[in-house]
């Protein structure tokens, strides 16, 4: 039952991996880009999650963290970058 | 029965992933996309984490997972608030069937000032708004 769901779930972040990393490369704008990215990196968030339950490792949820915490990171240094007169649009 | 409450909420946090990773495939500009990844993607997370929380049921990782589902409920709005912005004032273009942009017409993308629609009015002999306004 478990392992069907884990399989199942791996299927299903791989698919969304896939569907975000194919905006990261179209863009069309960098902030675009950046949106995609942190989806991303909340997608292989979830995947840690899972492969926690898969392995019985708890240890895994640290990496998560510092995942989420590191994205949420570049996030904001991106967006500052952009504002202070980065990479126009136009 | 645990193992059953476990396998629907991975399900179906999986599920709210792949429709914020849909959403930011098919949606048409940047602030719709940065909606569907924000509450959707934030919701698959926490889902997935409630699950390990429930799976493991030992003190320390429940007190983690719960930390970090106050965490992404703390930083996913502020991200994709300040990536908006940053979008916005970059001149992203908006979808066609935008009705309403109500920074259109306040913000002025050569100087980054944005006005407030209170310039220049007096309430009391005292003016509204400081006349010299600082960069922001």
């Amino acid at each position: 039952m478990l392992n069907i769901a884990i399989n199942l779930v791996y299927l299903m972040f791989s698919l969304a991996l896939l569907f975000s990393f194919i905006r990261l490369t179209l863009g069309p704008s960098l902030a675009d880009r950046v949106v995609a990215l942190e989806l991303i990196a909340s997608v292989v968030v979830g995947f840690v999650g899972v492969h926690a339950i898969d392995t019985g490792v708890s240890s895994f949820l640290d990496v998560a963290i510092v995942i989420a915490l590191t994205a949420f990171l570049a996030a904001i240094g991106f967006a500052r970058f952009l504002e202070r007169g980065g990479v126009k649009d136009e | 029965m645990s193992e059953l409450i476990v396998s629907v909420l991975l399900v179906s946090g999986a599920s709210f992933v792949i429709l914020a990773a849909l959403g930011i495939l098919r949606l048409p500009d940047l602030p719709t996309r940065m909606h569907a990844s924000t509450k959707a993607g934030a919701m698959g997370a926490i889902l997935i984490m409630s699950a390990v929380a429930l799976h493991f049921s030992e003190s320390t990782v429940v007190a983690r997972a719960i930390a970090f589902i106050i965490f992404i409920l703390l930083t996913t709005p502020i991200a994709a608030h300040v990536i908006g912005r940053a979008g916005y004032r970059t001149g992203a273009e908006l979808w066609d069937g935008t009705i309403k942009d109500e920074l259109r017409e306040r913000y002025d993308p050569g100087t980054h000032q944005l006005e407030s629609g209170l310039e220049g009015k007096t309430e009391g002999g005292m003016p509204l708004q400081p006349s010299d306004r600082s960069e922001m």
